[in-house]
């Protein structure tokens, strides 16, 4: 269970890396990547995946 | 590209609209004060030291977008820090940049604080006239704060002479207000597009707010009571405070009379209304929807509808968010990350002190020239007090007529009566002249920009320029080149009514002019 960031849709905006209460999104090569053994998909934490929520293009981010 | 056509039918007239300067709140203290209902702005962008509390000029005087006389002489810069947003504009789009804080079309280099201290520093040792640093994006500078407010630490402590200012939605600025404070930023710019979130809920499709997505009315009502809190904690805090806002016609063209008056209520200093910038490219939702940007007149017609309210912002020139130099240039191709590594830096005090003097002597001895010029100006009598015109001007600064038709970029625009010379805004254009060469197509794009205009007052001109002008109701003048443009617009102005009173030419209304959209690149300025 997680979630991935498309890279050739990513604009780099770095919007979702602070919200991630897993710290599971970093950057690489001027986009983000979900580290899937860290992402929850904010299961329990949140009432969605923050990531999603503040992603700015939408289809983004997608189920791994 | 070609300027879009201009729609048969304007959304809203000039006559339509009536100021509402006399139903305005007094000023809460902290601002500048206007005078009175029907009366002129008297500070802000055309104000002087003479029209406001000394505290308030310290701030503004050399601040080229808050004043509109310092930016013929000061400059500023933008850096990329804050590429998150939170929360989506439907006339902005962020793939490639945002249409109306930086120029569609062109992505910007993003920055991490170090990168842009470096380049500030750059910046500031080549360009001594730089004075001001801002964080306006591509995204907002306070959703993300921490890029910001580091960018701005490390710059305090090498580059302590620079202005800070930050560029905001307005979303989380009520929790940032004491930083604000805490870093000397002392002018803030909130982009406000409605005081009603039944206006603001067709803009805005969501924000992300307290760890949620919300869309509608309720998240335009909550940006709308975060945006009026956070500008009434910094008039309280006393920094100056900027209004941007996009004009949408069919959107919010006449509500901007409104947020005019509710931002004034609340202290702002300055309303700046600017035009949508709107093409299918730019991938916005506006661009996509085919919604389209205002004409010249419908912009001005709002704008003068707001004299008396908040002072209004003239001669913003809507820059790219890594847009560096004097508004209107752009010199940051000269500043790309690569060409940094290889400058030597040396970031000396003393001499941007000395060389920002000079500039300060400059800008007054031109003040007192103009003044004493337009003291000299004969006042006609039996002109129709109430007829006023509308003249393009091309200048290259120095306050005067100095530019050759074919070299202008842009045209500044004065209304002119018998009484007065005023700056109402600029037009962007396409060069005419192009190695050397008057480019024919080219001419009509320019007279849809200046179509509004009865004259335009240039150094020289080219014949068939001239003729085209003519053909196309606008009358070319080089008569008055080198002469200061308020001296310049009177003397045209004067000998108009003396033409029309011996008969010789008749009184024509003019048409509406288009505003310029697509990006303008630094090629096409060179």
């Amino acid at each position: 269970m997680a979630l991935k960031i498309i890279a050739s849709t990513c604009t780099g905006c770095s919007a979702c890396e602070p919200e991630c209460p897993n710290v599971a999104i970093r950057e690489k090569g001027g986009t983000f990547i979900i580290d899937p053994a860290k992402c929850t998909e904010c299961e329990g934490q949140f009432d969605a995946p923050q990531c999603l929520a503040v992603c700015p293009v939408d289809g983004c981010i997608v189920n791994a | 590209m070609d300027a879009p056509q201009l729609a048969s039918k304007a959304f809203i007239g000039i006559g339509q609209i009536r100021p509402l300067g006399a139903a305005i709140t007094p000023e809460p203290s902290g601002g500048c004060g206007t005078t009175g209902g029907e009366g002129k702005a008297s500070c802000g962008t055309s104000g002087g030291p003479d029209d406001m509390p000394q505290e308030i000029w310290d701030k503004v005087k050399n601040h080229p977008c808050y004043s509109e006389e310092a930016h013929h002489h000061y400059a500023r810069m933008h850096v990329a820090v804050a590429p998150a947003c939170n929360i989506q504009c439907n006339y902005c789009n962020r793939k490639y940049d945002c249409s109306n804080e930086s120029r569609p079309g062109v992505v910007s280099q993003k920055l991490t604080p170090e990168q842009a201290v470096k380049k500030v520093l750059a910046v500031a040792s080549e360009i001594p006239q730089m004075t001001v640093l801002g964080v306006a994006g591509p995204g907002d500078s306070l959703a993300n704060p921490k890029k910001t407010f580091d960018t701005f630490r490390m710059l305090q402590e090498t580059a302590p002479d620079i202005k800070l200012c930050i560029s905001t939605n307005g979303l989380a600025l009520p929790d940032l207000v004491d930083e604000i404070c805490q870093y000397n930023i002392d002018h803030v710019t909130i982009t406000i597009n409605m005081v009603d979130p039944a206006v603001g809920e067709k803009i805005y499709p969501w924000i992300f707010w307290q760890h949620k997505r919300m869309t509608g009315y309720e998240a335009a009502k909550i940006l709308h009571e975060r945006q009026m809190l956070g500008l009434e904690m910094l008039t309280a805090r006393g920094v100056l405070t900027k209004i941007n806002s996009v004009l949408i016609p069919g959107i919010n063209d006449e509500h901007l009379i409104e947020v005019n008056r509710e931002v004034k209520k609340r202290g702002a200093f300055l309303h700046n209304i600017m035009p949508l910038i709107s093409e299918a490219e730019h991938g916005t939702v506006f661009g996509l929807t085919g919604q389209r940007g205002p004409t010249a007149q419908e912009l001005k017609a709002v704008q003068d509808a707001c004299m008396g309210g908040a002072n209004l912002m003239r001669h913003c020139r809507q820059c790219r968010a890594d847009a560096v130099g004097l508004l209107g240039e752009d010199r940051s191709e000269e500043f790309t990350l690569d060409k940094i590594e290889e400058m030597e830096i040396v970031y000396d005090l003393d001499k941007r002190r000395d060389y920002q003097d000079k500039v300060e002597t400059e800008r007054q001895a031109q003040h007192a020239a103009k003044q004493e010029a337009l003291s000299a100006q004969v006042e006609r009598a039996g002109v129709d007090p109430d007829m006023k015109v509308l003249v393009a001007v091309a200048t290259e600064g120095h306050g005067r007529v100095n530019l050759h038709f074919g070299h202008a970029t842009e045209f500044q625009i004065f209304e002119v009566s018998a009484a007065e010379a005023l700056f109402v805004g600029h037009r962007r254009v396409d060069l005419y002249c192009q190695g050397g060469f008057g480019e024919d197509e080219q001419l009509p794009s320019i007279v849809k920009a200046i179509n509004d205009c009865h004259a335009v007052l240039v150094a020289k001109i080219g014949a068939c320029p001239r003729d085209e002008l003519k053909a196309a109701g606008i009358e070319p003048v080089d008569a008055y080149a080198h002469e200061f443009i308020e001296k310049a617009a009177l003397s045209w102005f004067a000998d108009y009514a003396d033409r029309l009173a011996r008969g010789d030419i008749t009184h024509q209304p003019r048409g509406d002019a288009s505003i310029r959209q697509g990006a303008y690149t630094s090629e096409a300025a060179a």
